[in-house]
């Protein structure tokens, strides 16, 4: 299928999920099972990620500063930046791409394969809406993990500065506080919205609409993964310059 | 009963239906029996409204699918019970669950209602104790008892099986095919049902569609398809050495 006719029936997609919904009472048990499964279930991985990449981040900065004349706050203020505007956000998207992207892929495209989806659509319901739907709305709990992500990032590039020997507690914690523009977090925020919606819906049209067996459900799985990928970057690109620009 | 009129449907290049008419009794499993790849599943799931015929009508009961409103072809799909080929239970419900979903989604019962009623179909098809078990938990035979009772709950009009005894072993496969033809002189179903399987034609076909390359290449009764002189027919019930040798010694013993 060539590249537009893609992106038309991803439209088409999107358009379906939001059309005749499943009883409230059914949606409200799947809601809160999606956000077991694709956002307490990704908090662990999350904050171990956030933790060292932030202590990372800190070493690499301090070990680059070279002159006497950059002051010793810039380790602090070097890990907020970096974590705030693009590590919580954007790499973790990308972590999140392979584990809770593959898995809605997986899950549905196997839905798919054994006929399941099939079965749903026989039965008068509207598949896409009883699968996506609940995806979408787990995921605007997202920015939530993702501020847990920043809180942590920091603590990591603290405790590496700290205990590393690279900075002091008083010099790192002046440097996170040091010109702190508020709109950078709603950037952050904003950006971590758009990339939930990705997140939900890209992998869930690779899983939908796939053909074949159980191999092919491993390999649309594959290509869920580079292209919610390829996505988040280019939109990263494009809001960044729209917003911060 | 289900009248299909000259139905045409193809994938792109590849024509899989080429031109379909028949008529499916209402009371009577219907058998649609043709090789791997002949389009009998592509025709059911013209039947079930999953595809739209490109050319040609099929109707239920005067209702024809194609022109029916959305919300009337919701209608109609609710007097549709469905048993695909590999089951297709859900795999994250119990039993219960697969059979109380269409109660759950279309019907205002309270969960005791819903409950009561699953463990009546469940004891239809002779399953009573494994309400609590999961999908992946239960053998293939017990996966397509659970199928059909799914397929009935609803109180369909209409019943639709694809293979329902692929993959089951042949004592199995009968009491699934007696099962299915048990339930639709009960409730006085229309049934429709996909095979390539010779056994299921002796134990339940009361009228049978033979398909070849998208095309119906002969109907008949049950007895009828023993006597038949189409070729493509006698190839395909005498591809067994078991059904060579029945026809030899049915031959011997008329001479
Ligand atoms: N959705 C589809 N898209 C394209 N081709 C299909 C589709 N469904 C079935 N076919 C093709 O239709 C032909 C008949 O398939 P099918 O009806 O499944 O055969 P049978 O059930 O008799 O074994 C096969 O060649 C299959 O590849
Ligand atoms: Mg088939």
């Amino acid at each position: 299928m060539g590249y537009l006719a893609s992106i038309g029936s991803y439209a088409i997609m999107i358009v379906e999920v939001f059309r005749k919904p499943t009883k409230w009472r059914i949606m409200k048990s799947l809601i809160l099972k999606e956000i077991d499964e694709l956002i307490y279930g990704s908090l662990g991985i999350l904050i171990f990620i956030s933790f060292f990449i932030g202590g990372v981040v800190a070493i690499q900065t301090a070990l680059n500063i070279t002159s006497e004349l950059i002051p010793k706050n810039l380790v602090g203020f070097a890990t907020r930046q970096s974590i705030i505007l693009e590590f919580a956000p954007t790499f973790c998207s990308i972590i999140m791409a392979g584990k809770v992207g593959s898995y809605i892929t997986s899950s549905i495209g196997t839905m798919r394969v054994t006929e399941q989806i099939d079965a749903l659509e026989v039965m008068g319901v509207n598949a896409l809406n009883y699968l996506v739907f609940p995806k979408i709305i787990a995921l605007l709990l997202y920015p939530f993990i993702i501020a847990i992500s920043m809180y942590v990032g920091i603590f990591g590039g603290w405790v590496a500065g700290v205990f590393g020997g690279f900075s002091t507690s008083a010099d790192f914690i002046e440097g996170v506080q040091l010109d702190f523009i508020p709109f950078h977090v709603t950037y952050a925020f904003i950006k971590t919205l758009v990339f939930a919606f990705i997140l939900a819906t890209i992998p869930s049209f690779h899983g939908f609409y796939m053909k074949g067996g159980a191999l092919e459900v491993g390999k649309a799985a594959t290509t869920s993964f580079v292209w919610t990928s390829v996505v988040i970057i280019i939109l990263n690109y494009i809001l960044t310059q729209l917003l911060l620009g | 009963m289900i009248e299909v009129k000259n139905v045409h449907k193809s994938f792109g290049d590849a024509y899989i239906l080429k031109g379909i008419s028949t008529v499916f009794d209402k009371g009577k499993t219907n058998l649609v029996i043709g090789q791997s790849g002949s389009g009998k599943t592509v025709l059911i799931k013209c039947l079930l409204g999953l595809f739209s015929p490109d050319k040609g009508s099929i109707s239920h009961d005067g209702k024809i699918y194609s022109q029916l409103s959305p919300k009337e072809q919701r209608n109609l799909r609710q007097d549709m019970g469905m048993v695909f080929q590999g089951s297709a239970l859900f795999d994250s419900m119990t039993v219960e669950g697969n059979v109380m979903f269409p109660l759950e989604m279309f019907t205002k019962q309270s969960q005791s209602e819903m409950r009561d009623r699953a463990d009546f179909v469940l004891k239809r098809v002779n399953l009573d104790d494994a309400h609590k078990k999961y999908p992946s938990e239960i053998s293939g035979g017990m996966q397509k008892r659970v199928a059909i009772a799914r397929a009935i709950v609803m109180n369909p009009k209409y019943l639709f099986c694809d293979e329902p005894n692929s993959g089951l072993d042949p004592r199995t496969a009968i009491i699934i095919d007696n099962l299915i033809q048990e339930i639709t002189k009960e409730y006085d179903i229309t049934t429709v049902v996909n095979t390539h399987d010779m056994n299921s034609v002796m134990e339940i076909g009361e009228k049978i569609v033979f398909l070849k390359n998208g095309i119906k290449e002969w109907e008949g009764t049950k007895d009828e398809i023993f006597k038949t002189d189409n070729e493509a027919v006698t190839n395909f019930v005498y591809s067994s050495e078991l059904f060579k040798k029945v026809r030899q010694m049915y031959i011997e013993e008329r001479n």
